[in-house]
């Protein structure tokens, strides 16, 4: 049985990077709670003998030669979404306090 | 409803040979996209460059030009495609005001064959979600009745379609998206196999379940429309062979090997919904088909699988959205962590940030071998049921959802009960299978959607099956 703690809610936030205010930490709190029962029921089953799957048309490792192709932008066509840019490169906050 | 739009083959000849205009088609399409603005099913228009293609596609014809076999067709995207001409939003306000420098392959496919996007239509935020409620902007209403939800996550597509706007609209789906929603709005919705649809500039939501398609208003129209975006592309390494084509189909019922699903019509499907799915299985009988009930033990598990799996992959593909090189980004934040955080916090609704924080437990320390690996586990117990059930039969055939159209905000204060909602469509997204949603018939005003499925990389087959269905079911 899953229960939530909001100090476990706020560590999941903070490994997200998500700000949460009060109120969604204590819905969240019962919420994944909630999921969390629901697919507890997988515990129990017997997968004796299974591998896990991840791909399932059977693709492993497909690889490309590390070719340069032009797809004929200039810098200011990928930079355009950016909210923030300097000499043509992303502006961020400092990372350092 | 019956289409005012030609079948889109009619359409593309008629434009061919100059008797019909792509530029009075487009003007068509636009004014059918305003007249039903109130069911919310549109986020953006894309009038100027669609008038441009057009005019384009108007003077190519008339310069004796080949134009390709959707010319002139117009058709609007999934607000998760990245398309020239407007915003690609995802329904989210973390995207708001993203325009795309790229455009995705199937759209890039579809205008190589002449078609147009016309505008790009309603989700839940990221996809996440089976009615459009998870919108950051608005629920679209259903088009047979506005108090109920259209589905989802691609309800802005099902509804497009199912109020006329245009002959096809693409969707995406992860776990049931196009399905359900073309179950609910009462048009064609086609899954096809996993890989089979290049992704490249899709938003992305669960990697490996994942997958594009068409709603259309006939099975002949989804597998044009699939015809030409099928096939490998070198954007996207998850690509698989395609078949030689998807026109031209075998759709002969006679003798066909159909499997009905036993644990899809078990109790707990609403009794319309039944009886609606019985009337066709032995319509199906009377043309010729053999129907029988076949039994996949795991399937009750495979919603939890997929609630494990899909939330897992979300938070993981979800953590590009930082704020630093495009979307929603707070000038306040005085350190890069506080701009992550706060640019994620304040920019993802509630239900994504719902699945990252489940997708970042299942797959944290400590729990990834009970929840996730337990999960891909049992995946592949499902795989093998339905390996044995494609020895026995060569299609499987139930409901797409356990209800018809829920009424707007029913289930929206309770997460799990939404995800219930996805419990018939699932499956087929674990396993990789293509799937198609047929109408079926109605129950009172709202329409049921019949749901058939095949082995992975039998979606020719698949096609002509439910051609062969269409015209039974009629």
């Amino acid at each position: 049985m899953a229960d939530l703690s909001s100090d476990d809610v706020l560590k999941l936030a903070q490994l997200a990077r998500l700000d949460l205010s009060q109120s969604e930490v204590l819905e969240y709190g019962r919420e994944l709670s909630q999921i969390l029962d629901y697919v507890e029921q997988l515990q129990t089953v017997d997968v004796t003998g299974l591998k896990p799957t991840n791909q399932v048309t059977g693709l492993t490792n497909v690889t490309r030669e590390d070719e340069v192709f032009d797809y004929g932008y200039k810098a200011a066509d990928l930079l355009f979404n950016v909210p923030s840019v300097e000499a043509n490169q992303l502006r961020v906050k400092r990372m350092i306090g | 409803m019956n289409s005012q739009w030609l079948a889109i083959d009619e359409i593309a000849n008629k434009v061919q040979v100059g008797q019909l205009s792509a530029v009075e088609l487009v003007e068509r399409s636009l004014k059918m996209i305003d007249l039903n603005r109130h069911y919310d099913a549109i986020i953006s228009v894309t009038a100027e460059r669609a008038r441009q293609r057009a005019t384009e596609i108007d003077n190519a014809v008339k310069a004796g030009k080949k134009v390709g076999s959707l010319a002139g067709v117009p058709f609007i995207a999934k607000d998760n495609f990245l398309v020239f001409g407007a915003e690609t939003t995802a329904a989210s306000n973390i995207l708001r005001g993203f325009k795309p420098p790229y455009q995705s392959t199937a759209i890039n496919r579809l205008e190589a064959a002449g078609a147009i996007c016309v505008a790009k239509s309603n989700l839940d935020a990221f996809a996440h979600g089976a009615s459009t409620e998870n919108s950051d902007f608005f629920v679209t209403k259903n088009p047979h009745d506005k108090t109920r939800v259209a589905g989802g996550s691609s309800g802005g597509s099902a509804a497009a379609v199912a109020l006329d706007m245009v002959p096809f609209a693409l969707g995406t789906d992860t776990g049931g998206s196009i399905r359900q929603p073309a179950s609910f709005s009462g048009c064609v919705g086609y899954k096809p196999t996993y890989g089979l649809v290049s992704r490249s500039g899709v938003v992305a939501m669960a990697s490996s379940t994942d997958v594009i398609g068409p709603l259309t208003h006939s099975v002949a129209d989804a597998a044009l429309v699939l015809d030409c975006i099928a096939g490998k592309d070198k954007l996207d390494s998850t690509t698989i062979e395609r078949q030689d084509s998807y026109l031209d189909l075998d759709v002969d019922l006679k003798g066909k090997k159909i499997g009905l699903i036993s644990q899809y019509m078990a109790p707990g499907l609403q009794p319309e919904v039944k009886t609606v799915i019985e009337t066709a299985a032995r319509k199906l009988k009377h043309a010729g088909a053999t129907i029988k009930e076949i039994s996949l033990p795991s399937l009750p598990l495979a919603l939890a699988v997929y609630y494990i799996i899909c939330p897992a992959e979300v938070s993981s593909n979800l953590a590009r959205y930082d704020g630093q090189r495009y979307g929603f980004n707070v000038p306040g934040a005085t350190d890069l962590g506080a701009s992550y955080t706060k640019a994620r916090g304040q920019g993802f609704g509630r239900e994504a940030k719902r699945r990252i924080m489940i997708g970042t437990y299942v797959l944290s320390s400590g729990y990834y071998d009970a929840y996730y690996k337990k999960a891909q586990t049992v995946r592949s117990k499902l795989i093998n049921e339905f390996e044995t059930a494609f020895k026995k039969v060569d299609f499987l055939i139930g409901p797409v959802a356990p209800t018809m159209a829920f009424k707007i905000g029913q289930n929206i204060n309770n997460p799990l009960s939404m995800y219930l909602s996805d419990v018939m469509t699932v499956a087929a997204n674990l396993v990789g299978l293509p799937a198609i949603s047929l109408p079926a018939g109605k129950s009172g005003h709202l329409p049921v959607g019949l749901q058939l499925m095949s082995n992975q990389r039998h979606d020719r087959e698949l096609l002509g099956l439910a051609l062969g269905c269409e015209g039974v079911l009629k």
